[in-house]
């Protein structure tokens, strides 16, 4: 007669057990001048940007131009929460955006879009590839989810250094499907490293929408498995990014490890200039920019602050002129020279 | 009739160790699973267990006899009904090399014959071949100031010296890799530096080449010095988009602004019976990429010299190393610091009939075909590239000039090599001087086979470097 097998026992602890997280985020509150500095470097982004796409139609800027129209909010909203000094900033190819809220001049971006000598990568590196080390800000990188391995490294840095700064390593819904992102996340969370992962779902990769491409679409739960909390944010709330950014350094500044934010944004343009966009309606983007627009929204608040029409009106009136100045900067300065096709190969001389 | 018990190979490329302790004594039942001794190999300590049921017979080795061959009887143990007469050793003593060799003597009768010169009694692959010849020492390195004590040093301690000496120098510089902390690395190249430099700067990655390999990078764009270990080059290839994408590209992209000093480095090529994934020579994937700067040594007094150049270099560097290598001794200057230019070949063997242009291993089975030609009357001079990006091209032209015949020998497929690339350089800049066809000696254009009979064929080998030297100078 066979022998009973021993019963099987229940494992009395539950799964997971509870972990401490990042507080809810609340809306920032910011000063009246605070908010209008957030409506004049998102204005400006924008006007940036239209004035990119209409250059590229122009043909004075070729190859890939990935617009940051619609994401305003994001870069504005987290960046004005990091410390300039120490901070650091990694993106990927979506990068204007990000350097005009770094305070990086309008001139020199556009002169690199163009490819002029000019330009801050020496008209070297075009839309994909700028960099500022100057203002911590470390590209524009063209291979997408790098730049998630790559912060990861900066971050370690900090920590090495213990320098005080962290970092805030973008990357887009698509980036998130990509395995160094997990690599990264594994080694980030085990080594506790100071770095916000920021996740700018802005719905579509190229032309494949999230949940097309996601098993799990809900990107700021990401990291659970890697014990990294994730949240959410309504990435075409500026204030809402700010408040999120802000709970988010917090913890990580405190020496807990990472945090994922999803940035919950839309892209109004194409993924590039050469992109019909085929894969969603116009009144899907029609509907976003009516209810959801990230500056159209900053506009109403200033409004209930007392901001006058005419106000803005000037300050629209000085962006423009900022962007045409650009513009024609990038039109006029000269392109790199033929020798510089040699230079920066590499730093020393062997 | 007892059962020998030898010295066991416990890793692809053990030849000998040191039986450090035994377990057992004599009379002494056994059984399988019973840890038997304790063998040092020049990698690790390890376990040795029985997997005979008896009585231990004999013990032929005394515990702490270093340099055991393996394949020596160490011992013997005593079946059932068998007397200690029976057990005495009638072969190999500890340390002959000559019986070092297991016998395959079939106990079982009806084992299938096996034709004449098919089996040979101790399989002989082609990487014994190139090990064999990694002992042969070039002339002295005219850098080294004349009459500097030398120390002799294995290829290994030399890499790790120089990581040592310049993480000393240089809190920016730390080691990341896995198993390079704790286990003091896989290949045993990271030996002693967690103990001195602790786990802030030598760090023990998941197998996440891909990631650590990116961090590495991001890390030395914000201004450290890492050296990223890969605990072989095939699994770099998980990488090479960081090291190719990431390092290489960054410093022109950005127009000069952004650096990324990093060291990739880690054993390259053929190891000792490890099959097609774990044999792949990419010295010429790395070397086809500007922005990179690609080393390579032989020796190890250029590993030491060159890896602590590669640790300073603001550039990103590829850092070939061999695991064959690691484990062969040569003078090493004992100099506060041996730093070696990089960029620059050196001439192992001067001579002026014919240039042997190699790197790495190549450089070993060079110097062992220019012995034999000498032996011909064919005097071969032999050009170790050291660097393989930038190419010292003038050191190579300017032998071509004095030889006027020219052979190029690489560990590698000879397609899209690095002997492709000397044999255009050569076309474009020395066709004047040229008496004969650059010919390519390298590998079969085939995977690394497992078998030891086929690796051999696969691999290039002394005899094919004298065999073209003697077609290009029309002496066969």
């Amino acid at each position: 007669m066979a022998k009973t097998p021993p019963p099987v026992r229940a494992i009395a602890e539950p799964p997971i057990t509870n972990r401490e997280r990042p507080a809810e985020p609340k809306p920032y509150e910011p000063s009246k001048d605070e908010l209008l500095e957030m409506y004049r470097q998102m204005l400006l982004i924008r006007r940036f940007e239209e004035k990119a796409g209409q250059l590229y139609g122009l043909g004075l800027i070729g190859g890939f131009c990935h617009l940051y129209i619609g994401q305003e909010a994001v870069a504005v909203g987290l960046q004005s929460a990091l410390d300039g000094e120490t901070d650091s900033v990694i993106t990927g190819y979506r990068d204007h955006g990000h350097m005009l809220a770094y305070g990086i001049d309008p001139k020199v971006i556009m002169a690199e879009l163009t490819g002029r000598g000019s330009g801050i990568s020496k008209g070297k590196g075009g839309s994909m590839h700028m960099f500022s080390t100057e203002h911590k800000f470390y590209g524009g990188h063209g291979i997408v989810g790098a730049q998630v391995s790559l912060g990861t490294g900066l971050a370690f840095k900090h920590k090495y250094s213990n320098d005080g700064g962290i970092c805030m390593a973008y990357f887009g819904d698509g980036a998130a499907n990509q395995g160094q992102v997990y690599e990264s996340f594994n080694m980030a969370e085990l080594w506790k490293l100071p770095i916000i992962f920021v996740i700018e779902n802005n719905q579509y990769a190229m032309g494949t929408s999230v949940n097309r491409a996601s098993a799990e679409d809900q990107l700021y739960r990401r990291g659970e498995s890697f014990r990294i909390p994730g949240i959410q944010v309504d990435g075409m709330d500026v204030l809402a990014c700010r408040g999120a950014a802000e709970e988010a350094i917090a913890w990580v500044r405190a020496g807990k490890g990472p945090v994922i934010l999803e940035m919950k944004t839309y892209r109004y343009r194409g993924h590039s200039m050469s992109d019909p966009a085929k894969y969603r309606t116009r009144d899907e983007v029609q509907a976003v920019r009516d209810k959801s627009d990230p500056i159209d929204h900053v506009k109403k608040l200033l409004d209930a602050q007392g901001v006058t029409e005419a106000d803005l009106k000037t300050l629209e009136q000085d962006i423009r002129k900022i962007v045409n100045e650009a513009a024609d900067f990038a039109e006029q300065t000269p392109e790199p020279d033929a020798a510089d096709l040699y230079t920066d190969v590499l730093v020393e001389s062997y | 009739m007892a059962i020998e018990i030898k010295m066991p190979a416990l890793s692809p490329t053990m030849e000998e160790g040191t039986l450090a302790k035994w377990l057992v004594k004599e009379g002494d039942s056994v059984k399988s699973g019973d840890i038997l001794a304790e063998i040092e190999t020049d990698k690790a300590t390890m376990e040795f267990e029985a997997i005979d049921e008896g009585t231990i017979g004999s013990i032929s080795v005394a515990e702490g006899t270093d340099n055991v061959k393996v394949g020596t009887v160490i011992a013997t143990i005593l079946e059932d009904g068998e007397s200690a007469s029976d057990a005495k050793p009638t072969e190999a003593r500890a340390g002959d090399a000559a019986n070092a060799a297991p016998k395959e003597t079939p106990s079982d009768d009806k084992a299938p014959p096996v034709p004449e010169g098919a089996s040979p009694a101790k399989a002989e692959s082609g990487t014994q071949q190139l090990v064999a010849s990694a002992e042969k020492v070039g002339k002295a390195d005219p850098a080294i100031p004349e009459g500097t004590e030398m120390v002799k040093t294995t290829v290994r301690e030399a890499l790790r010296d120089a990581m040592a000496e310049e993480m000393r120098e240089d809190d920016r510089v730390f080691v990341m890799g896995e198993e390079v902390a704790q286990y003091q690395g896989a290949y045993k190249v990271t030996q002693g530096l967690l103990e001195e430099f602790g786990e802030r700067r030598v760090i023990d990655t998941p197998i996440t080449e891909y990631g650590f390999a990116g961090i590495g990078a991001g890390a030395a764009m914000g201004g450290l010095r890492p050296i990223v270990e890969f605990m072989t080059f095939n699994f770099a290839l998980q990488a090479i988009d960081h090291i190719i994408n990431s390092a290489a590209k960054t410093n022109y992209m950005s127009g000069g602004q952004m650096r990324c000093p990093i060291v990739f480095r880690g054993p390259n090529g053929a190891a000792s019976r490890v099959g097609a994934q774990h044999s792949h020579n990419f010295a010429a994937w790395y070397a086809s990429v500007p922005g990179l700067i690609v080393i390579a040594p032989y020796d190890a007094a250029d590993a030491k010299g060159l890896l602590k150049a590669a640790i300073r270099t603001e550039d990103p560097v590829v850092f070939l190393e061999n695991e064959l290598m690691y484990g062969r001794s040569f003078d090493v200057p004992k100099l506060d610091d041996h730093v070696l230019p990089i960029g620059k070949a050196r001439i192992m063997r001067e001579g002026k009939d014919v240039t042997i242009v190699s790197y790495s291993i190549g450089v070993g089975i060079s110097l062992e075909a220019a012995e034999t030609l000498a032996a011909e009357g064919i005097d071969a001079e032999v050009i170790d590239l050291r660097t393989l990006r930038p190419l010292d091209t003038e050191t190579v032209l300017k032998s071509l000039a004095k030889t006027n015949r020219m052979i190029v020998v690489e560990e590698n497929w000879a397609t899209c090599s690095i002997a492709s690339e000397i044999v255009s350089v050569v076309m474009e800049h020395g066709f004047d001087d040229l008496d004969a066809p650059v010919l390519r000696v390298a590998n079969e254009d085939v995977p690394m086979p497992y078998a030891a009979n086929l690796e051999k064929l696969m691999l290039v080998n002394a005899a094919k470097v004298v065999e073209a030297a003697k077609k290009v100078t029309y002496k066969n």
